[in-house]
């Protein structure tokens, strides 16, 4: 069993996941009476909104949902004074693989969602929010769904909430199983009864996002650590993590694959990968050693084993020519094939990719299927270079980085553990195996142009 | 008889049309509901909830085909996805599909001849930690797999036991019911 409900480890230091595990931690009364909710709600009332903009910029925090685009920079592009509505968008359709932590957010502790939106809508002036749910997440849904019922009942959603002039209304949009949706401007076109297909930037969902509205979409996570900011300070947060706005807070971490102990945990931004690994988690499985890991969900370069020395933090991962992305590691051992992971991983991204742009589109899918073909052993030593420049030619040059999210991981793979690729080609493969039977006058010509083409 | 909707879907589509500025947004969800009451998105369904929006029945379909949680064909009662990606690899999940395929004797897309049950692969569905894992109508999860549970859940779903949503994680946190 994974360490699910166990209490939180000596090195975890539980914010958002503060509460779990508590009996119904999930009800209103419980939020209230046992964790001490709403007192960040509470207090955004009384601040004025650049107040709160500039509180949440001082404190650090960043989009937990991938990107770690500063979340009160983000907030403050908002126009003052809008004509139109302005829409507060919660980011809940978690697909990344690797990750599920706004899912166990969600259906443990929803009221801290709740509370983080209705400071956030404060912030920009926003009187009407979705929070966008992963439709396979019924749970969640229904958890958010009783929560938002509860909420409204005591006045804290709704008009006149907390007894103030403020109104906010929100509700639960039930995603139907899309990857693409969790890119904020796919999620806008999917919640407003679409295809979940991204849009370009600019115009960015700031200044026209959903129902050409100016939007903020933000993550579980993030929208979570929001009251916490505000009731106990910017520095607080900072001095949660490593104390400068580039460290600050804490994180969720998803473990999982080759760990004895695989499972969420919350620790300090800035915690030693290997302290995580081996002291939390319980180091590898009986007469395995760790091979690899992605460190930030499947779309993150591979770090090699000898690499793991690395704190978790945006720039010191992205020192290791990595990314600390949506949080989800995936550990790798010894007794793992690169190259079926790194098939595995193409295969998602051609699946998903929602098929406007051609690189992403055509990009994805020969990948995999190559990729494919060189599991099977019918590999010819080209492929990795067809693998190679096709990747070259997605990353990039989409309107999303879907495109990038498959090439970045796929190249990595590559660069780090070539030697697997090329074992599986087989020079008894080459030339022959994809050149198509034609006979006749055709087949000569056909033949003719190939030989040319080899010997030039 | 065409298709209508139940008063009880009446009355959701009625609520949800208060809370978006655009009609348009409400189809996500109303679909939802549809396929939860019929079981699938017939043509008749698909034509009737257009009807009601106001839009064309490829409209609905466009959007309907692009999402992977709508059904727009009868795949039997119980439609039983095994994750596939990464995470669930690693912890197994091919020894799972290959199992389910074995005990329903159907292979992956096929519809068990009594009509009860279909095997297909799904991507990740959030459940790294407790891998391997494979959802039943996409709204039943299980986690932590082995081939015995398994077989312990087929076996419980053709005695008519489990079929509700979230059974398992209700069961696990004693709040069944």
């Amino acid at each position: 069993m994974s360490q699910q409900i166990a209490p939180a480890h000596p090195l975890e230091r539980r914010v958002l996941l503060e509460g779990f595990g508590l009996p119904n931690s999930w009800r209103l009364d419980v939020y209230e009476g046992q964790m001490g909710g709403y007192k960040g709600a509470r207090k955004a009332m009384e601040m004025e909104p650049d107040a709160i903009i500039n509180e949440v910029k001082a404190s650090g925090l960043r989009g937990l949902g991938g990107a770690g685009f500063p979340t009160g920079t983000k907030w403050s592009f908002i126009p003052k004074n809008s004509a139109k509505p302005v829409y507060l968008v919660c980011n809940a359709d978690e697909g990344e693989p690797g990750t599920y932590k706004d899912r166990q957010l969600m259906e443990h502790l929803p009221h801290r969602l709740i509370e983080g939106m209705i400071a956030a809508a404060c912030a920009i002036n926003s009187q009407t929010g979705y929070i966008y749910i992963r439709g396979e997440l019924r749970l969640a849904i229904e958890r958010v769904n009783e929560a938002i019922e509860q909420a409204y009942a005591k006045g804290y959603l709704g008009k006149n909430i907390f007894g103030s002039k403020r109104t906010f209304d929100l509700t639960v949009h039930p995603g139907a199983g899309a990857y693409i949706c969790g890119e904020e401007t796919g999620l806008i076109s999917s919640l407003e009864g679409e295809r979940g297909e991204p849009r370009l930037k600019p115009p960015f969902p700031a200044i026209s996002g959903a129902f050409g509205g100016p939007t903020i979409v933000n993550n579980v996570a993030t929208l979570a650590h929001v009251p916490g900011i505000l009731l106990n300070g910017a520095d607080w947060f900072l001095k949660l993590g490593g104390g400068t706005p580039r460290t600050a807070g804490t994180n969720v971490f998803c473990v999982s694959g080759d760990v004895k102990t695989p499972g969420f945990l919350e620790v300090p931004v800035g915690t030693n990968l290997s302290t995580i690994f081996n002291d939390i988690c319980g180091g590898p499985l009986p007469g395995r050693k760790f091979k690899a890991c992605f460190p930030g969900g499947s779309s993150s370069p591979l770090l090699r084993a000898d690499e793991f020395d690395v704190k978790m933090d945006f720039d010191s991962v992205a020192a290791k020519g990595s990314m600390l992305g949506s949080g989800a590691i995936i550990v790798i051992d010894d007794s793992r094939s690169i190259p079926e992971i790194c098939m595995r991983t193409a295969r998602f991204y051609a699946h998903e990719s929602c098929g406007q742009c051609v690189p992403c589109r055509e990009g994805t899918k020969w990948v995999y299927t190559t990729l494919k073909r060189l599991c099977k052993g019918e590999g010819v030593i080209s492929d990795i270079q067809v693998i190679t420049d096709a990747c070259n030619n997605m990353a990039g040059k989409t309107i999303c980085v879907l495109s990038d999210a498959c090439a970045m991981p796929v190249v990595s793979m590559l660069k780090k553990f070539r030697p697997e690729f090329e074992a599986l080609c087989n020079p008894a493969n080459e030339r022959v195996t994809h050149l198509p039977k034609v006979s006749g006058e055709l087949g000569g010509l056909l033949k003719e142009i190939r030989e040319r083409q080899f010997n030039r | 008889m065409a298709y209508q909707f139940s008063p009880k879907v009446e009355e959701k589509f009625q609520w949800l049309l208060t809370r978006y500025p655009k009609k348009d947004a409400v189809l996500l969800p109303l679909l939802h509901l549809v396929q939860d009451e019929v079981g699938y998105l017939t043509s008749e369904a698909i034509s009737y909830v257009g009807s009601r929006l106001e839009l064309s029945p490829a409209r609905v379909k466009e959007v309907a085909s692009f999402y992977t949680m709508f059904k727009l064909n009868d795949k039997g009662k119980y439609v039983i996805q095994v994750c596939h990606n990464i995470s669930c690899y690693l912890r197994g999940s091919d020894d799972i599909l290959k199992k389910i395929k074995e005990v329903l004797g159907v292979e992956e897309g096929q519809v068990t001849p009594d009509g009860m049950f279909s095997v297909e692969r799904a991507e990740c569905l959030a459940s790294c930690g407790t891998a391997p894992m494979m959802q039943v109508n996409v709204w039943d999860y299980h986690e932590n797999l082995t081939t015995g549970k398994v077989e312990r859940i087929i076996r419980d779903l053709k005695a008519g036991k489990g079929a509700n949503p979230c059974y398992e994680k209700r069961i696990a946190e004693g709040a069944a019911g």
